[in-house]
């Protein structure tokens, strides 16, 4: 070809361009083209999601209400030494009560308290109390404010307090993501919380752990389903695919009501297991409001997940393959395992990456039927937005919980391929 | 599978018969929690449990209450409401945006069309709980949260990984000549989607648009956050219902929305037919 362009010149297209200028403005327009039908959603969905997130994983690092509500004193306490042990001097104080009287005014400075109370208890007290009587600080007279403020709320002698205070002025923070992992600042560097506030790790490890145990259960019992629907003939096949969509299809909402009424203890399970005679009527089973109500809930809810990619792989492994193990000498098992079980893993690996991801993130089904043992990371965060409002902490929670989900999208995407999900 | 050989072994031949079985459980674990909700609606008594009469068939038994109350309880016709004007909304906005980017997506050359892709499907990957926390914070500050379009719009983020899924694969067996037949008759590009590529792809963009709007009907943690009261929605009404005080008129929801998937199932799984008939594809 380039021999030939060399010997008869540059070929020429209809309208005299050359040929490869004139493709190459082709497909550059067709790129352009297909770039302009994707862009209205991709805008979209920058805007209504993707942009969302980000802002609310900025969260997780943000800190300007130290700085904000309390200006001079950050100031003033940037040439304090914290640790020499003693107490910042009445500059900063006089800071502070300027600062707190403006606040007070504006009615603001309960946040900041409230704000200072996530990393050492007692202080939202301390500023709710100073700030009642700040309000009528006289800052040219009074005075002196060391002995004032300290006066007011003997919070403000303590050393630690003023530490907090220091810590958590920058605009910029890794406090809550400390907290997250159970962490906090102390007077060198994070440490660990004592043993008994280290609730977190322990949480995502349980999320980590019951969502693991949710996939095992997902692959024993879709292995047989699937590998049923794809060796019978379609018609009896496609007959019993419903009973897999079924589920699928129905509303997340009906499937966990459905397993609250089965395993209440008043429910359908225990009164047919004392009907037949298994437990006595006055002990009947436990089983739901604990761990293992949220293992069985969500293995049934995720099941189809599993079950789908499951299939459509074994759909395509050909039955000659069990066929010739067999005519060579091998048993059923060893044809199974040998032969039929290793091209069956890619849809294992696809299903349950799948399933792992989505059980990661569960919140309706653990809050109603995982009582306080049974419940996920997802249903920390959603306390403390609502209920805690320590918003701070909810989106350091978040940051991780998402960045685990991420490694696993990223993993799905590079063995099984997004355009290869399949619902259906 | 398809028969048991005639020179089967003893040992075969049981193998064979308790696959089935526990094949035949592991149905029953899937369908049964969902079948027994559909009688318990019927319950004379307000327990969530078979009571007496109800085993032994007597119509004294059954009653239609729980259906009446949630026909006649303005707190449950409201969410059905507010489900009824926000899940088609939410619909429109994501099998528009969401076909035109699936046929975007699908012609030879796209830049960045993984990472695109990618993209569009991670609302269906990132946790719920993410999304709906993120999107409080950001629509209140739109002034968006606590509207009937903020919902709107959270619901149409959470359908488009759906549209895109199914639309891109009805077009993975579109025969692009088409298009250049058409245009080469002289239809232009407005017209040949119209007359050409839309019929074809049109049982794909049917079932994306059922698949979000049943991810719209049926979500609840996103609606918790960005609505406020007056979009409560029937999951809502339901999840507060489990949560507080549990009443029997949630079996009764549960069986309508039961009839609402098998109805949706169905239609889903015809037009799949329909449309691998269409691509000359054996229907499997």
């Amino acid at each position: 070809m380039s021999d030939m362009t060399d010997t008869a010149g540059p070929v020429l297209a209809a309208d005299g361009t050359p040929l490869k200028r004139s493709l190459a403005r082709a497909l550059r327009r067709q790129k352009l083209r297909a770039l302009l039908l994707i862009a209205p959603l991709l805008i979209f969905i920058l805007v209504s999601f993707i942009l969302p997130v980000v802002d609310m994983l900025y969260r997780s690092v943000q800190n300007g209400i130290v700085t904000n509500t309390l200006p001079r004193t950050v100031e003033a306490l940037a040439d304090w030494d914290a640790s020499t042990g003693e107490l910042p001097d009445e500059v900063v104080y006089a800071a502070l009560a300027a600062d707190l009287k403006e606040a007070a005014e504006a009615k603001i400075h309960t946040k900041v308290g409230t704000r200072l109370n996530y990393e050492n208890p007692g202080m939202s007290s301390m500023f709710r109390k100073t700030g009642r009587k700040a309000k009528k600080f006289d800052l040219e007279a009074g005075g002196p404010w060391k002995e004032e403020l300290i006066d007011i709320n003997k919070g403000w002698g303590e050393h630690d307090n003023w530490r907090t205070i220091q810590t958590y002025s920058p605009t910029i923070t890794s406090g809550y993501f400390l907290n997250a992992v159970d962490m906090r600042v102390g007077t060198d560097g994070p440490e660990m919380r004592p043993e008994d506030e280290q609730i977190y790790m322990k949480l995502l490890g349980r999320t980590l752990w019951m969502s693991l145990a949710i996939t095992s259960c997902c692959i024993l019992l879709a292995y047989p389903v699937a590998w049923l629907l794809a060796n019978l003939p379609a018609r009896k096949a496609n007959i019993l695919m419903i009973l897999v969509l079924l589920p699928f299809w129905t509303s997340l909402l009906v499937r966990t009501s459905a397993w609250k009424i089965l395993l209440q203890q008043q429910g359908v399970i225990n009164d047919i297991l004392v009907y037949v005679g298994l437990v006595a009527d006055d002990s009947r089973l436990v089983i739901i409001n604990n761990q293992f109500g949220t293992i069985v809930a969500m293995t049934h809810i995720l099941l189809p997940f599993m079950i789908l990619p499951m299939y459509s792989v074994m759909q395509t492994i050909n039955p000659s393959y069990l066929r010739a193990a067999k005519s060579l000498g091998a048993t059923d098992w060893t044809a199974f395992w040998r032969v039929y079980f290793p091209q069956t893993v890619p849809g294992i690996g696809a299903g349950s990456i799948l399933v792992f991801i989505l059980a990661i993130g569960y919140y309706i089904t653990p809050a109603l039927v995982g009582g306080t043992k049974g419940t996920f990371i997802s249903n920390q965060i959603a306390f403390h937005i609502s209920t805690s409002l320590n918003w701070g902490l909810a989106s350091a929670l978040g940051a991780i919980l998402l960045a685990v989900v991420l490694v696993l999208y990223w993993a799905y995407d590079k063995i099984v391929g997004i355009d290869n999900v399949k619902l259906g | 599978m398809s028969a048991l050989p005639p020179y089967a072994t003893t040992g075969q031949r049981a193998w064979y018969y308790s696959f089935r079985v526990i094949c035949g459980l592991i149905f029953f674990f899937l369908i049964a929690p969902i079948m027994v909700v559909i009688p318990l609606s019927f319950n004379a008594q307000d327990f969530f449990t078979f009571t007496k009469e109800m085993l032994s068939f007597d119509p004294e038994g059954y009653s239609l209450k729980h259906y009446r109350d949630f026909f006649g309880n303005p707190d449950w016709q409201d969410a059905l409401w507010n489900s009824v004007k926000i899940a088609p909304a939410a619909t429109l906005i994501s099998v528009s945006l969401g076909t035109l980017a699936a046929i975007g997506l699908s012609q030879p050359h796209v830049p960045f069309r993984r990472a695109i892709m990618a993209t569009m499907i991670s609302p269906m990957i990132v946790p719920l709980i993410i999304s709906a926390a993120g999107m409080y914070f950001f629509y209140s500050r739109m002034g968006l949260a606590g509207t009937y379009w903020g919902v709107v719009l959270a619901h149409a983020a959470l359908g488009i990984p759906f549209v895109i899924i199914t639309v891109t694969a009805t077009l993975v067996g579109f025969d692009h000549s088409l298009t250049r037949a058409a245009a080469s008759m002289g239809a232009n590009p407005v017209t040949t989607f119209y007359r050409i590529q839309m019929p074809l792809i049109l049982p794909g963009v049917i079932s994306g648009a059922l698949f979000a709007f049943i991810t719209s009907f049926d979500e609840v943690v996103v609606v918790i956050f960005v609505g406020s009261a007056k979009q409560q929605t029937l999951p809502w009404q339901m999840f507060t219902g489990l949560r507080e005080q549990i009443s029997p008129t949630i079996l009764a929801v549960a069986t309508i929305l039961v009839a609402i998937s098998i109805a949706l199932l169905t239609t889903v799984e015809l037009l799949r037919r329909r449309s691998e008939r269409l691509r000359g594809m054996s229907p499997s």
